[in-house]
C-alpha cells in the first residue's frame, strides 16, 4: 500500500516535470518570442571580447537582446551558408561578407568595415628582439597561428611569416588553431612559446604572464579589413537593425578603436 | 609530405600504437579487476570508466595544462624530447589511450570474471603457476574478450575527435587524424574531400564491427559444439 502511494507521487512529480518541459520547448520555440526583441551576432574570434563590451553598451541603451556566437570567420560563413539562424554576422575580413551577398545570404547593400584588426606577436622572449629575432630562435619550438584557410588572421600570420622571409624556415613549428582563440589559448597556456594573436585580445588580458608582445607591422600582410553584414531576413529584426547601425556610431567606435583597432578608412 | 591523404596515415598509426598500449595497460589491469577483493576496486574502477562519461573538453582541457612545459610533465617531456607534449604525435598518442581505456577494459574485465575461479584452481592444482595458469587457461578462454576489447579500442582510437581538436594542433602528416581532416574539410566547404574520407570511417568502421560479430559467433559456435 505504502509503495503505490510512493509510486503515485513519483509518478505525478514525474508527469509534472515532462508538462513543465514540453510547455518551456513550446514557448522558447515560438517564433515572435525569438525574433521580437532579440538577435543574433556572429562574431569573428578575433573581435569576441570588443564584440562582448559592444553588446553591453547596446543593450544598456536599447530595449534588445544580443546572444554573441563565436568562431573562425570561416566556420561561421559555412553555418551561414546552411542556414543558421543569424541576424548579424561580424566577419574578419571582406571576402566572406561579400560571398553571402553575392550569395543572397545577406541583405544588399547593407555592408561596411567595422574595424580594420591588428596582429601581435605574443612570445616568451625579451621585448627587446624584433619580430625576426625571436621567431628564428631555435628554443622556440612551436609557433600558432590559427588555420589561414578558416580564419583572416592566420591567413595574415602566414602572409606576415611570407614577408620577413621566415615562412620556409619555421613552417615545422607551426601548430594550428581552430580560430585566433584557440591560438591564444595555446600560448597562454604555455603549449606554444610564440603566436600570432589579434591585439584586442592582448588588450583585454590583464595578466600577460611575462610574455612580451610585439605589434606586427601592417605593412607586413594585407590589411585586415573586417565587414560587418546583415543576414537575410533580419532587415525585419528591429534588435538586428539597430545593433547593425550602432556599430558605426562614434560610442561604437571609440570602444573599437580602444582595443586596438585601426579607424576605419573608407566604407567597403 | 603525405599528400591530400595524410590524415589516413596518422590515424591508422595512432590507432595501431593506442591499441597496443591500451591492451598494455588494460590486460593487467582488468586481471586485477576482475580478481581483486581490495576495498579500493570500486574507485578504480569509477576511474577507468571516466572516459565513457566525461565530455572530450574536459580531458582537453586537462591535458592541455598537463602538457604544457610549466607543469612538470610537460617540462619533463620538453627536456627527454626536445618538443612539448601538445602537439607531438606522442601527446595525441597519450591523450587517445587515456580516452579510450574503458572500451577495453572493460571487455577483458568482463572475459576475465567469466573465466571463473574453478578453471584457475583446477589449473593450480594439476601444478600450474599463476602466470601459466593465466596464459593456458584464462587466455584461451578469454579470447573473445580479448578480440573484443582490440577491436573497440582501435575503433574508438580511429574515431577519436574533441580530445585531439584541443591538444593537435591540426598539423599535417603529425596530428592530423581524419576526423579532424573531416571537420576542417566541412569548414572550408570541401565536401569532395569530407565525403571520401566519411564515407571510408563509416565503411571501415561497420566492417571492423562485421568481422567482431561475425568471428565471435564462429567461437561462440565452436565452443557450444564441444
Amino acid at each position: 500500500m505504502r509503495k503505490s502511494a510512493w509510486w503515485r507521487r513519483v509518478s505525478r512529480a514525474v508527469s509534472t516535470l515532462c508538462l513543465q518541459l514540453l510547455l518551456m520547448i513550446a514557448v522558447s520555440s515560438h517564433p515572435a518570442a525569438a525574433t521580437l526583441q532579440s538577435a543574433y551576432v556572429a562574431v569573428a574570434s578575433n573581435f569576441i571580447l570588443v564584440a562582448e563590451e559592444l553588446k553591453a553598451e547596446f543593450e544598456s541603451a536599447h530595449p534588445y537582446q544580443l546572444t554573441l556566437l563565436t568562431g573562425s570567420t570561416g566556420r561561421l560563413y559555412a553555418q551561414i551558408y546552411h542556414g543558421a539562424p543569424f541576424d548579424v554576422f561580424l566577419a574578419a575580413d571582406q571576402l566572406r561578407p561579400s560571398l553571402l551577398a553575392e550569395q543572397g545570404k545577406a541583405v544588399p547593400g547593407k555592408r561596411f568595415t567595422y574595424a580594420v584588426g591588428r596582429m601581435a606577436l605574443w612570445s616568451d622572449r625579451e621585448t627587446g628582439e624584433g619580430i625576426t629575432e625571436i621567431l628564428s630562435d631555435p628554443a622556440i619550438l612551436r609557433i600558432a597561428v590559427a588555420n589561414p584557410e578558416l580564419a583572416p588572421f592566420g591567413k595574415a600570420a602566414v602572409e606576415s611569416l611570407a614577408a620577413v622571409g621566415l615562412l620556409d624556415k619555421v613552417r615545422g613549428k607551426l601548430v594550428f588553431a581552430e580560430n585566433v582563440g584557440q591560438a591564444f589559448a595555446f600560448v597562454s597556456t604555455g603549449n606554444a612559446d610564440a603566436g600570432f594573436v589579434s591585439l584586442a585580445q592582448i588588450q583585454a588580458t590583464p595578466n600577460l604572464k611575462g610574455k612580451s608582445v610585439h605589434i606586427i607591422p601592417s605593412d607586413l600582410h594585407q590589411p585586415i579589413r573586417q565587414d560587418a553584414v546583415l543576414l537575410a531576413g533580419a532587415e525585419e529584426n528591429a534588435a538586428a537593425v539597430a545593433f547593425f547601425e550602432f556599430l558605426r556610431t562614434p560610442a561604437a567606435q571609440s570602444v573599437i578603436t580602444a582595443f586596438g583597432y585601426e579607424r576605419i578608412s573608407h566604407d567597403g | 609530405m603525405m599528400g591530400e591523404f595524410g590524415s589516413v596515415y596518422v590515424t591508422l598509426k595512432l590507432a595501431f600504437a593506442s591499441t597496443f598500449g591500451l591492451m598494455v595497460i588494460a590486460v593487467p589491469l582488468a586481471w586485477w579487476l576482475a580478481n581483486t577483493r581490495n576495498r579500493i576496486k570500486p574507485v578504480i574502477e569509477a576511474l577507468t570508466t571516466l572516459p565513457l562519461v566525461l565530455p572530450p573538453t574536459v580531458f582537453g582541457f586537462y591535458l592541455l595544462i598537463l602538457f604544457s612545459p610549466e607543469f612538470p610533465i610537460g617540462s619533463f617531456w620538453v627536456r627527454v624530447t626536445g618538443e612539448t607534449l601538445a602537439f607531438s604525435f606522442a601527446g595525441i598518442l597519450m591523450a587517445t589511450v587515456l580516452h579510450s581505456l574503458p572500451f577495453v577494459v572493460q571487455p577483458l574485465q568482463n572475459a576475465f570474471e567469466s573465466v571463473g575461479k574453478g578453471a584457475l584452481e583446477a589449473a593450480a592444482t594439476l601444478g600450474a603457476r599463476p602466470l601459466d595458469a593465466f596464459r593456458s587457461v584464462a587466455v584461451p578462454l578469454a579470447r573473445r574478450g580479448f578480440l573484443t576489447a582490440a577491436v573497440l579500442g582501435f575503433a574508438h582510437s580511429v574515431g577519436e575527435f574533441g580530445v585531439i581538436l584541443m591538444v593537435g594542433g591540426n598539423i599535417p602528416d603529425r596530428t592530423r587524424v581524419i576526423s579532424i581532416d573531416i571537420y576542417t574539410s566541412v569548414e572550408t566547404l570541401d565536401y569532395a574531400k569530407a565525403h571520401i574520407l566519411s564515407a571510408g570511417t563509416l565503411v571501415f568502421s561497420f566492417i571492423a564491427l562485421l568481422s567482431l560479430y561475425i568471428i565471435n559467433r564462429g567461437w561462440r559456435g565452436r565452443v557450444q559444439g564441444l
